[in-house]
């Protein structure tokens, strides 16, 4: 989920906007449960690891140093601080409440100190790294990363092992959450949620300058009728995977000289005006105002845009990724926060949640436990995906830090940074 | 010039004081400075030390580890890397500068000398766009300078734009600078006019001096303090900026700021961002001390 790195005080004014606009949107959306409203605005974005992940070995979570494990205060103090992206988790619209969270509280009677302060992976981990190197706290027990983050995290060992048997609903864990390449039995991490890096467009606009109202191949987004109306993510992941798949190359296990033909495509776009602008979040509001028509941006994003907009994956292929949930190695709540785990892997609160960010849930059972709160979200794709969505998705290839830096290093120039 | 103020030294400055009292006095000012001193050491000083440390480092084998070096030659690197940016920065401010004098001007004088019960409502609406959050103005400006609106429209119809459009130009990044940093224009040009006897201004026109002449030969070089201190106040933190390259640019009009950005929470590559911030801060110290010389005004300033 990494977002355009706008410094804190930006990020709080893209939320505040964002959170206006989710509730505006609920109030048009009528009918319509959940509002995708929130997560989109988290924006999420990365994909990493997961199953397709192989390149490195060295980044398999048995090679983690074992971290220096913090006292746990969980016995005597009755919290847990979470660490999440903004928006990203069921919020009652009227009283700022967290639904599920105040259930947790009155069953467990552990108060969670719930905090919106991811808004970058490497914005976050730049904050908190220096704690984490000299083994303070970070006064934070539970931090939803996505998968590269979350790999660099283990493989520094700044990531504490899960004790199981505090959260036996792991074994609700859907199966195919298992073998990433970082943590392949999920000793360090438990997926939140998982969303697509794909197409949106504007459907009115797009029938205007293509005579088309579905956007479905990256020939067509490239158009020159399209010529400065269209932006691409910052999120190296999701836009350099889809112009891979384009080029017939797998995002999941390319070389570097795929990536450098890709490289070169984005290059060519940007030089001739084609993209107009390589954008975090905030495409969002461009697609709302007109500028631009179509958009490689965040499945999530799209539905708080409402029946007007489209959303679809290329038919060379998206991309998929997950955040995960991990403890960090210097958390003292650790108890704490696998209960909180292990309440969220509850199928039921996984689907009241899934139902309100409208991400892709990792729970098995999820889908059953929908039925009980709007049957109509359970054919819906971009929460509970079929065979045919995911085998048209690619989860990008897990980077060593090394790597991640040099592919980072050719996308930001090609996009001027 | 100094003559032409109001001499305010204060009533015991007349008097030699005893030589016991200049060192108690001297001794009170050291102690009043310390506070003063402990802040510019603890915010300014030490974290110059150790940026200009980082500035130095040497990479490891490990990815956003660094080790302490002298490792000069990253000053090399990240200028030859991000020249563009550096180009782009100060053409970008500078154009800024300009405009905003250019528009500061005739307002700072208006209220200065014109609008005399509504000056201070004047100052007041001046300021009153810093009530508002610095992003939040930029971010209105993507929706005045949208595709669809007004001034796009208009400025289209009129064939007037090569790229069809402001929004995400280096055009709508100019504007933005100019805006953003507009008020630290017109409040030294303010006071620098404001300070300035409307007798003096009579008397040229007694001598016969036409409106322009009076401009030339009176107005201007007593307000020059203000522009110098106008245009510095716009011109640093504009070519520093990122924020309005990000929302208002386009992937190509990135500015230096971008660049240090970039490298510090993307890249995590410390040295070079560390690099970029010394190289910044030394080519604007230069171009201040530069422009101060030729403006003749360093005691003023």
């Amino acid at each position: 989920m990494t977002k355009r790195p706008l410094s804190p005080e930006a990020a709080a004014i893209v939320r505040m906007t964002r959170a206006q606009m989710s509730r505006r949107r609920l109030l048009q959306a009528a009918g319509i449960t959940g509002v995708a409203a929130a997560a989109a605005a988290c924006g999420a974005g990365a994909g990493g690891g997961d199953s397709g992940g192989s390149a490195s070995a060295s980044a398999s979570g048995s090679s983690a140093p074992s971290p220096s494990a913090a006292q746990d205060l969980s016995d005597t103090e009755k919290i847990v601080n979470w660490a999440n992206w903004p928006l990203y988790i069921d919020v009652n619209d009227e009283t700022g409440a967290y639904p599920t969270l105040e259930a947790f509280k009155e069953a467990t009677g552990i108060t969670v100190n719930y905090t919106e302060d991811i808004n970058d992976n490497n914005e976050f981990f730049a904050k908190v790294r220096a704690q984490l190197e000299s083994g303070q706290t970070i006064d934070r027990d539970i931090a939803v990363l996505t998968d590269w983050m979350a790999a660099l995290w283990i493989q520094s060992g700044f990531a504490a092992p899960l004790d199981k048997a505090n959260i036996p609903n792991s074994a609700n864990l859907e199966p195919s959450y298992l073998g990433v390449s970082f943590d392949p039995d999920r000793n360090y991490t438990l997926p939140w949620f998982s969303g697509f890096g794909a197409f949106g467009w504007n459907k009115a606009q797009l029938q205007e300058t293509l005579g088309t109202d579905t956007l479905t191949s990256l020939d067509q987004f490239w158009d020159p009728k399209l010529a400065g109306r269209i932006t691409v993510l910052s999120e190296m992941r999701d836009t350099m995977g889809i112009i891979m798949a384009s080029q017939g190359a797998d995002p999941s296990n390319f070389t570097d000289d795929q990536f450098q033909a890709a490289i070169a495509e984005l290059q060519a776009q940007i030089d001739s005006g084609q993209i107009r602008q390589v954008a975090g979040n905030d495409y969002v509001a461009a697609l709302e105002t007109g500028d631009v028509i179509a958009v490689i941006g965040w499945s999530g994003d799209m539905f708080q845009l409402g029946e007007d907009y489209g959303v679809g994956l290329p038919d060379t292929g998206g991309m998929l990724w997950t955040d995960n949930m991990l403890i960090p190695s210097v958390a003292t709540h650790k108890k704490n926060a696998e209960a909180v785990m292990n309440y969220y892997y509850d199928p039921k609160v996984a689907a009241e949640v899934a139902a309100y960010v409208q991400y892709v849930s990792p729970v098995k059972g999820a889908k059953e436990a929908m039925e009980q709160i709007d049957p109509a979200l359970v054919s819906n794709q971009w929460i509970f995906p079929d065979e045919a969505t995911l085998g048209n998705s690619y989860v990008f290839m897990t980077l060593t830090p090394e790597q991640d830096v040099a592919y980072q290093r050719e996308f930001q120039k090609a996009i001027g940074m | 010039m100094p003559s032409l103020a109001p001499t305010l030294s204060s009533p015991s400055a007349g008097a030699p004081p005893a030589a016991s009292g200049v060192r108690r006095r001297t001794r009170t000012a050291y102690l009043l400075l310390i506070p003063g001193l402990l802040w510019l050491g603890i915010f300014f000083v030490i974290p110059l030390v150790s940026l200009f440390f980082t500035s130095l480092q040497a990479p490891t084998d490990k990815a956003g580890v660094y080790q302490p070096a002298l490792q000069v030659s990253n000053y090399l690197v990240a200028l030859q890397e991000y020249w563009p940016q550096f180009i782009r920065s100060f053409v970008y401010a500078g154009i800024a500068t300009v405009l905003a004098l250019v528009i500061a001007y005739p307002l700072a004088y208006f209220i200065a000398f014109r609008a005399g019960k509504w000056k201070a409502l004047m100052l007041v609406l001046v300021v009153a766009p810093f009530f508002a959050s610095f992003l939040l103005r930029t971010y209105a400006w993507r929706t005045i300078l949208s595709d669809e609106g007004a001034i796009t429209t208009f400025f289209n119809a009129l064939h007037l734009l090569p790229q069809g459009r402001i929004l995400n130009t280096p055009i709508a990044v100019v504007l933005g600078l100019t805006y953003n940093f507009l008020p630290f224009m017109i409040l030294p040009l303010f006071a620098a006019l404001d300070k300035i006897d409307p007798r003096l201004i009579e008397a040229s026109k007694d001598l016969y001096a036409k409106p322009s002449t009076a401009f030339r030969k009176v107005i201007w070089p007593l307000s020059l303090p203000g522009v110098v201190a106008g245009t510095l106040l716009t011109f640093i933190p504009a070519a520093g900026d990122y924020i309005n390259a990000t929302l208002l640019g386009a992937p190509g009009d990135r500015m230096v700021g971008n660049a240090i950005q970039t490298n510090f929470l993307q890249f995590r590559d410390y040295p070079t961002a560390s690099a970029l911030s010394f190289i910044l801060m030394a080519i604007i110290l230069t171009l201040v001390f530069v422009y101060i010389r030729r403006a003749g005004t360093e005691d003023l300033v």
